[in-house]
């Protein structure tokens, strides 16, 4: 009865979300003051009648209903409770879902915080974003429900895909989603303002926060997979340029693009028409990022069950969506003003500069992902791109934007001049060149391009730290510093602990990529191996019990200059549900290195107490690539919680509030 | 005309793209095998567990292998298809049984001997076969997979159109689907029986 009534409020919400993208908009279009309140009640009876569906399928894992098919295809009676309720977005229908809920729950936060815009102008995001989700709740009713039954039901569930039983991967979709999801907001916002012609600063404003928080949900929900691949997989990498990977990072760098040029166009109302296109951009490469990985258009590891017919109608959806929304902006932009004039050198210019490698990167990644498919389609064969292609278009443009990252926030608005820049940023250099090349001889070994990468990131902290000093000297106004430093605006501060969250994930990834070293070793109880210093003894492998699974248990000493360190566990997991034995790492983690186990295979499977092949890393650094993206995060959200964003639109609610209901 | 619509146009010839894509099967990796002769194997027959068979006892006939086990879940989804090909047609179809018991995952090999494997992996595709139906005119077990390693095998189920001088014509990975057998399978056998 209960997956019924899922079902049954998916179809409501269906309706519902039809009729807010639709009365709404058309109120906006003809200045009906009913249709356009509609809008905020509607936008909460959807997110109300998904988040009960949803409960209704979370309700049906955690009792076991076995009866309903995607139940039974996801879980299993034996199957710990927190994974019961992961296993709700476990496969394609559920994850949907979970977009779906995901969706619903950032128009609702609009509705609830948009109290200072001008209705007609809420109208017109929730209108969008509810068109966007009755396209949404038609592919999950009409391809994709998860509430079908299996008549008579399943004595027993197939069990979740072992791959998914882990911490990370409970937490990693539902922030991913949260990052693709959100950028539906700024992309309602770009369409309301072109469908209002109103495409301003207070727009730009507004766009920030939501485009800001997005960003957030989506860099810690790709730092989360990544690190799960890390220490799940067990060949001890942390970025592979799988096509669902890619899917993830191609949002994220327009995401980053759209983010610096908010902030031209609001301070200087340049930059417009670019701003539109990269918050339609980065929400189309999100749908696009769902088509790939959902049609199975692309190989990849995280192989959903792909069915040709969800393809179609995916691929309809985003003809729909992306097609009508860039030809409204083909329609609109070339009457949209160009807005403040700027100098060849100027904030402006750099931030250009910054856009425009954002969107090359954005670009060389869409097409490593999509080569292959062309080179299929024109029936000239198969062909994979992997990380050498990516690696190496990646760091000639990833140069200049982490040496720019430094100098921009010294430039002036309109026109800097070059000598005062570097003036003010030659101090900086010392240190960056110091690093470049003590730190790589303290690790015994100095190559060009592991100088590169640390120069840049001890130049972006050093001048960040400069700027910082600076900015606090020019307003210190007789307060001391401290005082002075803490009085800063909290964009401020976010915007650096963003560039320094970049330079500390650049050092883990040079220091890991130019000094990790790994062993593939053959092992018999009581011998050991030296990686790097560290000395591992093999002590054995012993059965382990799970829950549901049966796991080999290995043991070993881990020991440095004959001090005993720690006893490290790998292990090796057979799911009772699955042919696929998983790997478990042990990993010592530290601020400065891990070490990373993992269990290979018994040499002779007859005789687990025997020889094992056994892998073990040395990764310097490592945990400083998560640590970076943290920061980035984090500084995302000191940013988005500036205190102008509250204080201007209250203000500008008291002037556009009337503004607002006139034309309404 | 404005200087916008060339995006209009990218934006096209990107869904062309993936249009296309959607009929592609990223999976469909050409076998080098098409065009070889099928590689020989002798394993026994589950129905006569004191015979075997090989592909050389087809030589002079048009035949098919596919590659099953009662552990494969998209073998339950093209089996009805199977059957049904079994009924119309008197091409004969071969089923090879791959790894029925150590593909499986769930058991222990280590504390399994080769008898007891043996045993288990025949009362084990009986069963299937008895509850599923039967389309095969012999199956022969592969219990180790090294039959499979010879053809090439990535993925259970797969299937094999094998002509009269035992040269394999195609291969298809995955399960068989109405339009696969009646628009590429059964042309193709037709052709070959000519």
């Amino acid at each position: 009865m209960i997956p019924e009534l899922g079902h049954f409020a998916l179809i409501l919400a269906a309706l519902v979300a039809l009729l807010l993208g639709t009365l709404p908009l058309l109120g906006a279009h003809r200045n009906r003051l009913a249709w356009v309140a509609v809008a905020r009640p509607a936008a909460s009876a959807l997110a109300l009648l998904v988040t009960f569906s949803f409960a209704c399928l979370t309700q049906a894992f955690v009792a076991n209903d076995f009866s309903v098919v995607y139940v039974a295809q996801h879980s299993n009676s034996l199957l710990p409770i927190q994974y019961r309720v992961a296993g709700v977005w476990g496969g394609h229908e559920g994850s949907l879902l979970l977009w779906m809920l995901m969706l619903t729950w950032w128009a609702f936060a609009v509705a609830l915080l948009s109290r200072q815009l001008p209705e007609v102008m809420v109208a017109r995001v929730l209108g969008t974003l509810g068109l966007v989700a009755f396209g949404f709740l038609l592919f999950i009713l009409m391809t994709s429900s998860p509430f079908e039954r299996l008549l008579p039901g399943a004595a027993e569930g197939r069990d979740l895909n072992p791959l998914l039983q882990d911490p990370g991967l409970v937490i990693h979709p539902p922030l991913l989603y949260m990052g693709y999801v959100g950028f539906s907001v700024a992309f309602a916002f770009a369409i309301a303002a072109l469908l209002s012609g109103q495409l301003d600063a207070a727009w730009a404003r507004w766009s920030r926060p939501w485009t800001m928080a997005a960003w957030c949900f989506l860099t810690l929900g790709i730092a989360m997979g990544s690190w799960w691949a890390y220490y799940e997989l067990g060949w001890g990498g942390w970025w592979f340029w799988d096509p669902v990977e890619n899917a993830s990072f191609m949002p994220w760098l327009a995401g980053t693009a759209l983010i610096h040029s908010l902030a031209v166009t609001e301070k200087r109302g340049s930059f417009k028409n670019w701003t539109v296109l990269l918050a339609i951009s980065a929400f189309s490469l999100s749908l696009l990022g769902t088509f790939l990985v959902r049609s199975g258009v692309l190989t990849s590891v995280h192989a959903f069950a792909t069915d040709p017919r969800r393809g179609v109608f995916i691929l309809i959806f985003l003809v729909a969506v992306i097609g009508s929304s860039l030809a409204l902006f083909a329609w609109r932009a070339p009457k949209v003003g160009l807005g403040g004039r700027f100098a060849l050198v100027s904030r402006e210019s750099l931030l250009l500069t910054n856009n425009v490698l954002l969107v090359v990167a954005c670009a060389t990644v869409l097409l490593g992902t999509l080569y292959p498919l062309l080179i299929d389609a024109l029936g000239a064969g198969k062909i994979s791109v992997g990380p050498p292609y990516f690696n190496a278009v990646f760091v000639p443009l990833m140069t200049p934007i982490l040496f720019l990252m430094g100098v921009a926030p010294f430039a002036r608005w309109k026109e800097a001049s070059v000598p005062e820049i570097a003036r003010a940023v030659r101090w900086a250099l010392l240190p960056a060149v110091v690093v470049a090349i003590a730190l790589p001889l303290i690790y015994g070994a100095w190559s060009a391009l592991t100088a590169l990468g640390l120069l840049l990131a001890a130049w972006i902290v050093a001048t960040a730290l400069l700027n910082f000093a600076e900015r606090v000297r020019h307003t210190r106004a007789g307060r001391s510093f401290l005082a002075a430093a803490l009085s800063q605006p909290r964009h401020f501060f976010g915007m650096h602990l963003a560039h320094i969250g970049i330079a500390v994930f650049v050092v883990g990834v040079t220091m890991v990529s130019s000094f990790q070293e790994e062993k593939d070793v053959k092992m018999a109880p009581g011998e050991s191996v030296d990686v790097a210093g560290y000395h591992f003894t093999f002590k054995g492998v012993r059965a382990v019990d799970g829950p549901n699974y049966a796991a080999a248990r290995g043991e070993f000493d881990l020991a440095v200059d004959g001090r005993f360190v720690r006893t490290m566990h790998p292990e090796k997991r057979n799911y009772h549900s699955s042919a696929m034995p998983m790997t478990e790492a042990a990993i010592d983690a530290g601020v400065l290195r891990d070490v990373y186990v993992s269990l290979g295979e018994p040499i002779d499977r007859a005789r687990p107490e025997g020889e094992w092949a056994v892998r073990v890393y040395y990764k310097p650094f490592v945990d400083w690539i998560w640590g970076g993206c943290v920061l980035m995060a984090l500084g995302g959200l000191v940013a988005m919680l500036d205190r102008r964003y509250r204080i201007r639109s209250r203000a500008a609610a008291t002037v556009a509030t009337p503004a607002g209901s006139q034309q309404a | 005309m404005n200087r916008y619509y060339w995006i209009l146009g990218a934006f096209a010839a990107l869904v062309a793209l993936l249009a296309v894509g959607l009929g592609l099967n990223p999976r469909d990796v050409p076998s080098p095998l098409v065009g070889k002769p099928a590689p020989a194997f002798n394993l026994t027959v589950l129905a006569t567990p004191d015979k075997t068979l090989g592909p050389k006892d087809l030589q002079g006939k048009v035949w098919l292998l596919n590659v099953w086990a009662s552990w494969c879940v998209s073998c339950r989804a093209e089996h009805p298809i199977l059957v049904d090909f079994s009924k119309k047609s008197d091409v004969p179809l071969i089923g090879l049984n791959y790894k029925e018991v150590r593909g499986d995952g769930g058991f222990d090999m280590s504390k399994m001997s080769a008898e007891e494997e043996k045993k288990f992996a025949f009362q084990r595709a009986n069963a299937w076969l008895a509850q599923h139906g039967d389309p095969y005119k012999l199956t022969v077990m592969d219990l180790d997979g090294r039959v499979g390693i010879d053809y090439g095998v990535y993925g259970v189920p797969e299937t094999y159109v094998i002509d009269k001088a035992g040269i394999i014509r195609m291969k298809h990975t995955g399960p068989v689907t109405p339009d696969i057998l009646g628009q590429k399978i059964m042309p193709l056998l037709a052709e070959l029986n000519k």
